[in-house]
């Protein structure tokens, strides 16, 4: 019978029915990080469990470490015992750990990929709520809180129910200086922040064919914030090219054999969805939020709305909205100045995202207001950017160059907005406070967008800045 | 390891109104450089309370009315956002034994569902009622039965809903799941065996 991928994945990986009617389902791969996991490797200790897969599990420091300087200790406190602690439970239950400093550390959603680890027809899970990002390689992954950190850890398991899965066609091609980032913003404005709750979103349609394996990750990435916990793209050539080589990639005749099975994982072609919505990617122009969920965006040429012209049930969130954010309503996006502009974090942190941002750069100069900041997904990407000579183009510009990490994406390094600064945000959530000050501001946007804003000092569209073709 | 059976919480409530209460608001990221969950309770809703006392409002957390509240009421969407679990153990270590709301984000009801946090729902207008209801009258007593799946409020009996796994565990003081996933470990291996990524394609 004609099946998709979600239910040949999730078919393939179940242990057993629970007594509680939920799903047991097996772990292809596990990614910890030191935020998620401290508690859950504590409940292990204190139960007497081992680790009963290790080469399964894979570590790495993201979102507590500073993106200027590595001195050990660290500044805060806190962040050096949580980085001990990880090292510590690594070493103890022999979970291979990307430590800070060596080339494969980095966002744990970029080096997944990077290092070949995210593969095709895999189950993932990260206690972490992006992990939905690994479904660009046609993996489910799932997003899961400390107590099931803890599950996975002891037993390889999760206790899910399954997910109805929602198709996503995106018709026609995207316009120049429109990217995967305006394309997911334009979903979950269709759709709300809760459109994709009790459902998986499978992306497709020529639009999704035609993007890179790092496109679709930031489509994939925000597929939670449209309240779907995990989205995927079927596997195809573009997916196979770009493991080929990797260093968890298989290689030689188990190559080909891999690629016939991750090829058999896709759906197929008389599949049946629970539902299914058509988006216009040919229509589509950049996109901001001016909100605090990501669905409050606008395309760059409109206006934020009156509450007055919401349905009567939207008005009161949307006053909240304008209220936070300073904005009256009925204003255009465009021209509204920012104080902060920050490229980075697992939604866009990653080389084709530098590289779309350093050509809208080049050669020009970050408004002098503006304070600017770049910081690569992963040291992988750093080095890989560095040798193209991007480092460069942004720092002439007046960005400053940072190390991988989550950075100023969330509050728990030292990177964060002051007071009620409006930060141009490659990143991925615009809620109140995520970005380090109570009353700061975030405007979400594609990282080439972000440039555009740090170089006008204001939200600006960024095509016509866009030289020749992509 | 079964742990004690959830069947029933009672007491005064507390009203948090609003949609797409996301977990960032309830517990802000910057307590979450922490090795454990200790010292959250203190913390929910930071930077909402810290907000409101800036405009001269209480927020419902700091409103001395609703002091030794156990019972939580939310709108829609609760939760949505980050997977922290550091959220409902934020509520959990600030003394709320249940939350009564429209609907939950998925990942926040499966980790409330970890740490013994039954999360129920009710239709809006209920909510809404049940919210005016203690805003004017803040002493009065809810009653939650997971048993029968009721609350009782004002002396009316409202059916609630729980997904049946949900309510399953609590009842039977199974809702910390590990040992269940462990029990019967040959056949995690046998799943694991079959996987060519697992074996070796
Ligand atoms: S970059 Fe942001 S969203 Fe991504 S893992 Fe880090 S903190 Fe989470």
């Amino acid at each position: 019978m004609a099946a998709t991928l979600f239910s040949k994945v999730w078919d393939l990986h179940t242990v057993r029915k629970l007594p509680t009617g939920q799903t047991q389902l097996f772990v292809g791969l596990h990614l910890v990080h030191e935020v998620t996991s401290p508690q859950a490797f504590e409940m292990l200790r204190a139960r007497g469990w081992r680790v009963p897969f290790p080469s399964r599990t894979v570590a790495t420091v993201d979102h507590i470490i500073p993106t200027t300087s590595l001195a050990r200790p660290f500044a805060d406190v806190e962040a050096e015992e949580m980085l001990t602690s990880l090292q510590q439970n690594c070493r103890d239950f022999g979970v291979p750990l990307h430590d800070l400093g060596s080339l494969e550390q980095g966002i744990v959603h970029v080096i997944g990929p990077e290092l070949g680890l995210t593969q095709p027809g895999m189950t993932i899970a990260c206690g972490d709520s992006h992990t939905s990002t690994h479904g660009a390689f046609g993996a489910l992954a799932f997003g899961i809180g400390t107590s099931q950190v803890r599950d996975v850890l002891a037993s390889q398991c999760l206790a899910l129910d399954p997910l109805k899965v929602r198709r996503l066609d995106v018709t026609g091609a995207l316009a120049p200086g429109v990217y995967a980032k305006d394309v997911i913003l334009a979903i979950i404005r269709r759709l709300g922040v809760k459109g994709g709750v009790g459902y998986a979103y499978e992306y497709g349609g020529e639009a999704v064919s035609r993007m890179s394996m790092e496109e679709r990750m930031t489509l994939c990435n925000m597929s939670v914030e449209g309240g779907a916990r995990a989205g995927y793209v079927n596997p195809d050539a573009t997916t196979f090219a770009y493991l080929k080589g990797r260093p968890a990639a298989p290689s030689g005749a188990a190559w080909d054999r891999a690629v016939a099975w991750w090829a058999s994982m896709a759906s197929d072609e008389s599949a049946r969805y629970d539902d299914r919505v058509t988006l216009d990617a040919g229509a589509l122009e950049p996109h901001v939020t001016w909100g605090i969920n990501p669905a409050q965006s606008v395309g760059v040429s409109g206006r934020v709305p009156k509450a007055s012209d919401e349905a009567p049930e939207a008005r009161a969130q949307v006053a909240e909205a304008l209220d936070y954010m300073g904005f009256s309503g009925g204003e255009p996006i465009s021209g509204t100045k920012i104080d902060v502009a920050f490229i980075g974090s697992c939604t866009n942190g990653r080389l084709s995202d530098l590289r779309e941002a350093s050509r809208v750069v080049k050669g020009r100069k970050v408004a002098p207001h503006v304070r600017a900041l770049v910081v690569p997904g992963s040291n992988a990407v750093r080095a890989a950017a560095e040798k193209e000579g991007l480092d460069a183009i942004f720092r002439d510009a007046g960005f400053e160059w940072r190390g991988a990490g989550c950075s100023m994406c969330l509050a728990m390094n030292p990177d964060k907005l002051e007071g009620r600064q409006v930060c141009a945000s490659s990143s991925n959530r615009n809620f109140k406070g995520r970005q380090g000050s109570p009353t700061g501001r975030t405007l979400l946007m594609s990282p080439a967008m972000v440039a555009a804003a740090a170089l006008a000092g204001e939200v600006a569209d960024v095509r016509p800045m866009l030289g020749g073709a992509r | 390891m079964t742990l004690p059976a959830i069947c029933r919480v009672s007491g005064a409530a507390l009203p948090l109104r609003g949609d797409d209460v996301d977990t960032d608001r309830i517990i802000p990221a910057r307590f979450l450089v922490s090795i454990t969950f200790e010292g959250l309770g203190e913390h929910a809703f930071e930077d909402d309370r810290k907000a409101a006392k800036a405009k001269g409002k209480a927020h419902p957390f700091d409103d001395p009315r609703f002091a030794g509240a156990r019972i939580l009421l939310v709108n829609r969407n609760f939760g949505c956002g980050s997977s922290r679990e550091h959220a409902p153990q934020a509520l959990a270590r600030g003394g709320i034994k249940a939350v009564v709301g429209e609907s939950f984000s998925e990942i926040f009801f499966g980790n409330a569902v970890a740490i013994g946090l039954p999360c129920v729902a009710l239709p809006g207008e209920a909510i809404a009622r049940l919210q005016s209801l203690v805003e004017g009258a803040p002493k009065s007593a809810l009653a939650l039965d997971l048993e029968a799946r009721t609350l009782i409020a004002d002396g009316k009996t409202l059916p609630v809903s729980i997904p049946e796994n949900a309510r399953e565990a609590f009842l039977s003081g199974n809702w910390d799941g590990t040992s269940m996933l462990l029990e019967r470990f040959q056949d995690v291996e046998a799943v694991a065996a079959r996987l060519p990524y697992v074996a070796g394609f």
